[in-house]
């Protein structure tokens, strides 16, 4: 099978549990919503500072939930021995990793489409440009998110200490992410009059291209026994 | 039991020498600055430092690399040790600059790309020594910290990248020795050389010990094992 096949099968066997096991999917959203709210407590309620960092509290609370659907994600492997299962399958490491960050993706993906909508309501702010330039950011900005944390989800998974060190090791890395994807949101949220928002598309693309093909590279490094 | 002489002590005692040279130069020879004052004098720790720092995570990254393929504890040991130098050296970078701009600006602190960076550099690599403690045996260990070291270096010309689209900071332009008045090379110099020879004089110091205490780990979990050269025990010519 090819590494496109084998990521594949990794990829759809996490849909398949995600789908049987609900609970995950509705728990990350009920904490991500509710740090939504929380954020709208935390500062004063002044209609137009709210609208104006609408893009950060979303993106942060997209950052604190991936914590969640992150670690949860390999938590399942960890039960029951089943990562060793697959490890013992004849099947590329780097395929194990492109499966779970792809999913890990898309999951985060659902997420900011859900808490979209929730946070223009919240924060009272509005989409000016066009909805495909929106999901790009959302798109790229969360698998900038998937990759590094597949990665480190995977390495701290059966670590003491998992729900410190994750947070600990992704939070530096992911800063590039996190000001690109508030920037360029927070652009589709305004005007654009620096024309900024290619810019950081390119800076996000860029980040993932390389996260994606380094994190891949070090997976197997990184579930060996 | 006479105590062996280390050698790197060579390298520390030259690196103390020079640094002492250097920092009399810069605090009793050279002109004070005239836009900065007397304590813009800092400026000669404060720049061998930034050059250091970012120099010895350079050599950590590749470490790295090499300990990930050939697996001896003894380029993890210096790859430990080389990365808590690089996370020593980036808090005094942040400290020499807050100390800096303090009297100077008028502020500990501002969100300039090279300040951000710093601090993000500083807690990225405080975070691979912290996930080392966590990791539950001697390989798992190496590895943990190889991966964790790589993907942090390759973020950080990233990180300096982006925040450089955040408003402008009051941090002046990158110093060189072509940047700087003459008078200053020969201070600046010596405080480099110092500094790198004093960085790799404690990576040794620290790769010995940590070196030593798998070996005292190993030893106290198998009594009388033969070890290797690397410190794991040997079990009938195979190695642990």
């Amino acid at each position: 099978m090819s590494l496109l096949a084998q990521s594949r099968a990794v990829f759809l066997k996490d849909l398949l549990l995600a789908a049987r096991g609900g609970s995950r999917l509705s728990g990350v959203l009920f904490f991500a919503t509710m740090t939504l709210l929380l954020f709208s407590f935390a500062t004063e309620p002044d209609p137009e500072s709210m609208r104006r960092h609408a893009a950060g509290y979303l993106w942060l609370a997209l950052l604190l939930s991936s914590l969640l659907s992150l670690g949860e994600s390999f938590r399942a492997e960890v039960e029951d021995e089943a990562l060793e299962g697959l490890r013992l399958l004849p099947v590329d490491p780097r395929a194990l990793f492109y499966g779970k960050a792809l999913s890990n993706t898309l999951f985060l993906v659902g997420l900011s489409l859900v808490l979209l909508p929730l946070s223009l309501g919240l924060f009272g702010a509005e989409v000016k440009s066009s909805p495909g330039l929106l999901l790009a950011f959302l798109l790229l900005g969360t698998a900038g998110l998937a990759a590094p944390g597949s990665l480190y989800a995977a390495m701290t998974s059966r670590a003491r200490g998992q729900d410190l060190l994750l947070p600990l090791l992704l939070f530096p890395l992911v800063v590039p992410v996190l000001i690109a994807s508030v920037k360029g949101t927070g652009l589709c949220f305004s005007a654009d009059p620096m024309d900024q928002r290619g810019a950081l598309l390119q800076v996000l693309t860029v980040f993932d291209l390389i996260y994606w093909s380094v994190c891949g590279l070090l997976f197997g490094k990184v579930i060996e026994e | 039991m006479k105590r062996a002489f280390d050698k790197e002590h060579i390298i520390g005692v030259i690196g103390l020498l020079m640094l002492a040279y250097g920092c009399w130069k810069a605090l009793f020879v050279v002109p004070a600055m005239n836009h900065f004052g007397e304590v813009g004098r800092i400026f000669f720790m404060h720049v061998p430092t930034a050059w250091n720092a970012l120099l010895i995570l350079t050599g950590s990254f590749i470490l790295a690399i090499g300990a990930l393929f050939n697996r001896k504890p003894s380029w993890d040991a210096a790859l430990t040790g080389s990365v808590e130098v690089g996370v020593l050296y980036t808090a005094l970078l942040v400290v020499q600059g807050s100390i800096w701009a303090r009297p100077t600006f008028g502020i500990w602190w501002t969100w300039d790309p090279r300040l951000i960076t710093a601090a993000i550099l500083l807690i990225a690599f405080a975070g691979v020594l912290s996930a080392r403690s966590f990791a539950n045996n001697q390989g798992q260990r190496l590895r943990w910290t190889a991966v964790a070291t790589i993907v942090a270096y390759i973020d950080v010309p990233i990180v300096y990248f982006i925040v450089k689209w955040l408003p402008r900071g009051i941090h002046q332009p990158h110093s060189f020795p072509s940047t700087v008045s003459t008078d200053y090379h020969l201070a600046l110099r010596f405080n480099a050389i110092a500094m790198l020879l004093l960085g790799i004089w404690m990576t040794f110091r620290r790769a010995r010990w940590i070196l030593q205490q798998n070996a005292a780990t190993a030893m106290s979990a198998a009594p009388g094992a033969a070890l290797d050269a690397e410190g794991r025990t040997m079990v009938a010519g195979v190695e642990e």
